[in-house]
């Protein structure tokens, strides 16, 4: 058992690094066809990361160890957070300590540190984005605990992979009114967290309207490469924990091979399809000016705190 | 739903990709490997070239599928796209921005104006063509230049 | 024989000898070789050895024992009664541990009025006094004890009265609300003792049963009404972002990381332990309480621009944080519930201890930047982070703390709050149906609050350049204060990795309120075991994995990259022109989104003032603009009181005419009134 399960989880790892441009690629494939274009190809992004990987590494004066650490920690986090997710098997040496409220505040953390590198450049834009991106932060903090608060009733515990077991073996919890309100309240945490539309434009060039890329306005070379890696493996793991929360099916709980290795072809299967739908849906929507964006989040908040108190009437507990 | 059904029925509108261009790509450009981020620097053009830059990243030319993209930052580019007669007041800034850029780089100048500063040469507020600014490495000659003569000048630095 | 009671007398005598140096020792002594402070200095020693002494005596105290003393002789009338037990154990360690550090840190930290002989004399007994309050078992050492701790303080925040016109407004403030809290405090304990027949705490225990609903109620609502002013729960806090700035550094530190918890301490000893628990509407004000501290401190903490006040402000959110814990285990253990009620408890006082070490560390590092300085002001400060690389490196652990992100500290107690808050719903009842996910929400939106206010503090306030000429010629702060600091700093670190030392401790100090059930918190990791299920954090797991990460990263990039040479560059300024230092980012600026959002909750006030040119209207010759975000419940409550109050004094004076017929008159009517009154009574 531990062995497989120690393959699975470092499996996980590498696939989601390794994916996680490619999942960036197929985005913009899908988009580049819908707008009628004929799209770069799904593995440009993997073309930009060994380019930026050659290209010579630059420190601005007057920035510090922050500005330096931030691109690592990005990636570390999101790679203990693959580690930690049940993307592909809930029996992993790391079951015990793959808790919810864990994996939210890694994420949290890798967002802190890329807002005290754009402060620490001590540019007007890096100041602005770092400014932006914490207010959304703490906006979408609440959504993000009672989401979790809601996922946690029926399974009785924050425990990951056992709230995912408890999804395999009763269906019941994927169609309930709490689950759905769970899934959609999630669904635009993802959209704020990862800096996608309508929160935040990935692809503007405006300053003015940036968020996340003003922090990173002054990154080059191989540490441009690790932030966007690390922005890339937080959508692929998001888009992962989605699936896994609630559409759960094929994910391995006991530790045979052939299981986990199906686990990880529908798991790619399913970031994919998710990924590809966002893209779809990107096309229709337009960014949502700065202001605004607590209206949406002020609203997922009231859809996750309908289920929580869904998930307590309905279940009678 | 409109939106689907226009998008459904408009299709692809890229043209096909004309043959790549022959040219050996400058010594700089060898380590991109098909991978291009591109900065536009407006050094005092009358805005014909950029029109025809918005182009040739459009759906028709799309120069996005050879691998060069639009960026916002010199630091994340390669590639420096400068159009317009050096004008004074840009010069410093055109040096500026260029130097922001990590290696390897390359400035390609776009259009005539770019180059020997076209219609503007002589006048008052013009400091010069680009290349008495900043080393150039790719030109493209027009005004304003043809999109397939920008997405070809592309296309020898990337190599797709 | 335990180590405890030795612990106590040692700490008070070394009070007592500190006291004594701070009058008698001269400030400076003047060999030919090398003058020092001396006064500071032999004063930080005793009051060091104080804090270790109450430390030892907290700690052997959380490891099961007791030990109680009565001293007849020493208070006329009511005599001194002493007993530690777990729950005050674990207060007298934390007022110990924080004593230890901020005293040596205070030897090194010299300001404009701290050396005076008032402010050193009384330092080891406001110390003496934060170690003994917990350990006061009746009614009258409490009072006093209490009584001496509010006084000591109030000296202290008036060390330097004669630098700034604003610490004698913050010194009236203080006092005027500590000692009302005090009276409050006075009447709901004087009510208890006389209900229940005696004033011990083992008397009233006995006799809380005995009391009817309604006095127990009213004992509760007084006394948890001072406690909550003096953890500055809104809307009693106005003292706290007052007093906190304006007080030396350490002395901020000591009130923010050690007096504050006394309130909570107080809530627990008298609602759990005295009156035995009481019905929900009790813990459910406690809760609501804590919940709108939590974020309304944290909302003013956000708009804060002032280093110190805004740290004042996280220490209100913080404890609202603690208060939240204590209420839900006080609603659990209504509902019967008592395991659950221990992880709650449990949760709040791991969050005092944890708070205490990083809200210390905090006060201690924004102090090392106003000797360096000079200043307060975040939208002055910057760059600081290259003068002074330690007290950066040490405000960055603290404020790693205070975001409650792992591998903080703060992390693992919220961690473990919000997991008795999710599991309360096993506890049956419309209310925690309502009540527990608001709570949770509430603790979401202060967590991610905090994350922006400590952002903007560390951020604006050390990295980037210097946006003053007092930034740009900081220096690091004497050895000493770094001392302190990185005493604070690795208990931040030791809470952080490794809380499961706690575990017994806390479930005796959970025992000691009552409220037995026991979580079981081992070695390295949290595991919380209730009925069915069973929850696991492992901080050491966590943090070893960052570190992994970080480290392959890094590897992996350098053994990839083609270029290893980094190219130091000149800013990216958009080619225009070298960025000056006033084109970065200030914290008014950084808050300004928040402020937008919230802006029903804050009502900033804003002033527009034009001069125009003297010969035209139309032309301008000045605008200017001012902008204050004011404490909203300060004007909207305060206020109104204190105008109510300020008009009853001017109608009074025309009680007091002047005329000798009208005072003679007075006495007369006031006799017979008094007498007629005696006859209808009797």
């Amino acid at each position: 058992m531990n062995a497989v399960g120690t393959a699975a989880v470092a499996a996980q790892v590498v696939l989601v690094t390794a994916g996680a441009p490619l999942l960036t690629g197929l985005m913009r494939q899908v988009r580049a066809r819908m707008e009628g274009r004929a799209g770069a190809g799904i593995g440009q992004p993997w073309r930009d990361f060994r380019k930026l990987l050659r290209k010579e590494p630059i420190t601005p004066v007057g920035t510090g160890p922050a500005f330096r650490t931030a691109p690592l920690l990005l990636v570390a986090t999101a790679a203990v957070i693959a580690a930690l997710v049940p993307l592909a098997s809930t029996a992993t040496p790391v079951s015990r300590n793959a808790d919810l409220i864990v994996v939210v505040a890694l994420l949290a953390l890798g967002t802190v540190a890329l807002a005290l590198a754009g402060l620490d450049t001590g540019t007007a834009f890096g100041g602005m984005g770092a400014s932006r991106e914490m207010t959304v932060i703490a906006l979408v903090e609440p959504t993000i605990l009672l989401a979790v608060f809601a996922l946690s009733i029926p399974a009785g515990t924050t425990n990951l992979p056992a709230i995912i077991a408890g999804r395999i073996h009763d269906p019941a919890r994927l169609a309930s009114p709490a689950g759905l309100l769970a899934a959609v309240a999630l669904a635009v945490v993802t959209l704020a967290e990862t800096g996608r539309l309508p929160v935040d434009n990935p692809s503007t060039h405006l300053e003015l309207t940036m968020i996340h890329e003003a922090m990173i306005l002054e990154y080059a070379g191989p540490d441009l490469a690790l932030v966007e890696l690390g922005a890339q493996m937080r959508l692929t793991v998001l888009l992962g924990l989605l699936a896994s929360l609630f559409a759960p099916w094929g994910i391995a709980t006991s530790a045979s091979v052939a299981a986990v290795v199906l686990a990880f072809v529908l798991f790619a299967v399913k970031v994919a399809l998710l990924g590809a739908a966002l893209a779809a849906a990107e096309v229709f929507w337009a960014k949502l000016r700065l202001f605004r964006v607590p209206e949406l989040l002020a609203g997922s908040f009231l859809l996750a705190l309908l289920a929580v108190t869904a998930s307590y009437f309905l279940t009678g507990e | 739903m409109s939106l689907l059904r226009k998008i459904r029925d408009t299709g692809r509108v890229a043209e096909d990709a004309p043959p790549r261009p022959t040219e050996n790509p400058p010594p700089a450009a060898q380590e991109l490997g098909g991978s291009v981020q591109v900065r536009h620097i407006d050094a005092g053009s009358c805005n014909g070239c950029e029109i025809e830059i918005g182009s040739a990243f459009g759906p028709v030319y799309d120069a996005e599928r050879y691998g060069a993209r639009l960026v916002a930052s010199p630091r994340h580019a390669d590639v420096a796209l400068v159009t317009g007669p050096v004008t004074r007041n840009m010069a410093e800034p055109l040096r500026r921005t260029v130097a922001a850029m990590p290696q390897p780089r390359l400035v390609v100048a776009v259009g005539d104006c770019a180059l020997n500063c076209g219609e503007f040469a002589g006048g008052y507020g013009v400091e010069g063509p680009v290349a008495d600014v900043v080393p150039v490495d790719l030109q493209v000659p027009g005004c304003p230049p043809r999109p397939e003569a920008i997405v070809a000048a592309l296309r020898i630095v990337t190599g797709r | 024989m335990s180590a405890a009671g030795p612990a106590v007398v040692v700490a008070a005598g070394l009070a007592g000898v500190g006291a004594l140096a701070g009058v008698f020792l001269p400030e400076r002594w003047q060999p030919r070789l090398a003058p020092r402070r001396l006064r500071a200095s032999v004063v930080g020693v005793c009051t060091a050895g104080l804090g270790a002494a109450g430390l030892v005596a907290g700690a052997a105290a959380l490891g099961g024992a007791r030990w109680s003393a009565d001293l007849p002789g020493l208070l006329p009338l009511a005599g001194v009664h002493l007993a530690v037990d777990a729950l005050s154990g674990l207060f007298m360690a934390v007022a110990g541990a924080v004593v230890l550090a901020v005293a040596v840190y205070g030897i090194g930290y010299a300001g404009h009025g701290t050396d005076a002989r008032g402010v050193q004399a009384v330092l080891p007994v406001f110390a003496l006094s934060l170690v003994l309050v917990p350990a006061a078992a009746s009614v009258s050492s409490f009072l006093l004890l209490w009584e001496l701790m509010a006084v000591t303080s109030l000296v202290l925040v008036l060390a330097e009265h004669r630098e700034r016109a604003s610490v004698r407004e913050a010194g009236v403030w203080y006092a005027v609300m500590t000692h009302l809290g005090l009276v409050l405090l006075l009447a709901g304990l004087m009510l208890f003792a006389a209900r229940a027949g005696g004033e011990t705490f083992t008397v009233l225990r006995a006799g809380a049963g005995g009391m009817s609903p309604q006095a127990r109620g009213t004992v509760f609502v007084l006394v948890s009404a001072a406690f909550a002013s003096k953890a500055g729960m809104v809307p009693l806090h106005a003292w706290l972002p007052r007093a906190h700035p304006e007080a030396p550094s350490h002395v901020s530190a000591l009130m923010s990381a050690a007096m504050v918890n006394l309130g909570a301490y107080g809530i627990v000893r008298v609602g759990f332990d005295l009156l035995g628990g009481g019905p929900r509407w009790w813990w459910l004000m406690v809760l609501g309480g804590g919940a709108v501290s939590a974020v309304y401190g944290i909302l003013q903490a956000a708009m804060a621009s002032d280093l110190k006040r805004l740290l004042a402000y996280s220490t209100s959110e913080n404890l609202g944080l603690v208060f939240i814990g204590v209420g839900a285990a006080g609603m659990f253990a209504d509902a019967g519930n008592q395991k659950l009620a221990a992880l709650a408890l449990t949760a709040a006082l791991l969050h005092v201890v944890n708070h205490a070490a990083f809200k210390a560390l905090l006060f201690c590092a924004a102090g090392s930047v106003l000797r360096a300085t000079g200043l307060r002001d975040l939208d002055q400060l910057g760059g600081l982070r290259a003068k002074m690389p330690a007290t950066a490196g040490l405000f960055t652990v603290g404020a790693l703390g205070a975001v409650a992100l792992p591998p903080g500290n703060g992390f693992v107690s919220e961690w473990l709050l919000l997991q008795s808050l999710i599991h309360g719903f096993a506890v049956p009842g419309v209310t925690t149906a309502i009540v527990l996910p608001l709570a949770v929400a509430a603790i979401a939106l202060s967590a991610g609050l905090a994350a922006a206010v400590f952002v903007k503090a560390l951020g604006v306030g050390f990295f980037a350049r210097p946006r003053s000429d007092q930034a740009a010629a900081a220096t690091e702060s004497p050895p000493s204060m770094l001392a302190g600091m990185g005493l604070l700093a690795a208990g931040c670190a030791a809470l952080a990795l490794v809380p499961g030392v706690l575990g017994d401790g806390l479930s005796r100090a959970a025992a000691a309120a009552g409220v037995t059930g026991g979580t079981i918190l081992s070695g390295g990791s949290l595991e919380v075991r209730l009925d069915r299920i069973s929850t696991v954090l492992s901080p050491l797991w966590v943090a070893a994995a960052l570190v992994a990460g970080v480290l392959a990263v890094s590897a992996l990039t350098r053994l990839v990259s083609r270029r290893r040479r980094r190219t130091n560059a000149r800013l990216w300024d958009c080619g225009g022109g070298a960025p000056t230092a006033r084109m970065a980012y200030t914290a008014t600026s950084f808050a300004e989104p928040l402020q937008r959002v919230f802006d029903d909750v804050l009502a900033p006030e804003q002033d527009v003032d034009v001069t125009p040119v003297r010969e035209s209207a139309y032309l301008v010759e000045r605008v200017r603009f001012q902008r204050r975000v004011p404490d909203r419940i300060e004007h909207r409550l305060y206020r109104p009181v204190l105008a109510a109050l300020s008009g009853a004094g001017q109608a009074a004076r025309r009680l007091a005419g002047g005329s000798v017929h009208l005072y003679l008159g007075y006495g007369f009517f006031g006799l017979v009134a008094l007498l007629v009154a005696l006859t209808v009574i009797q």
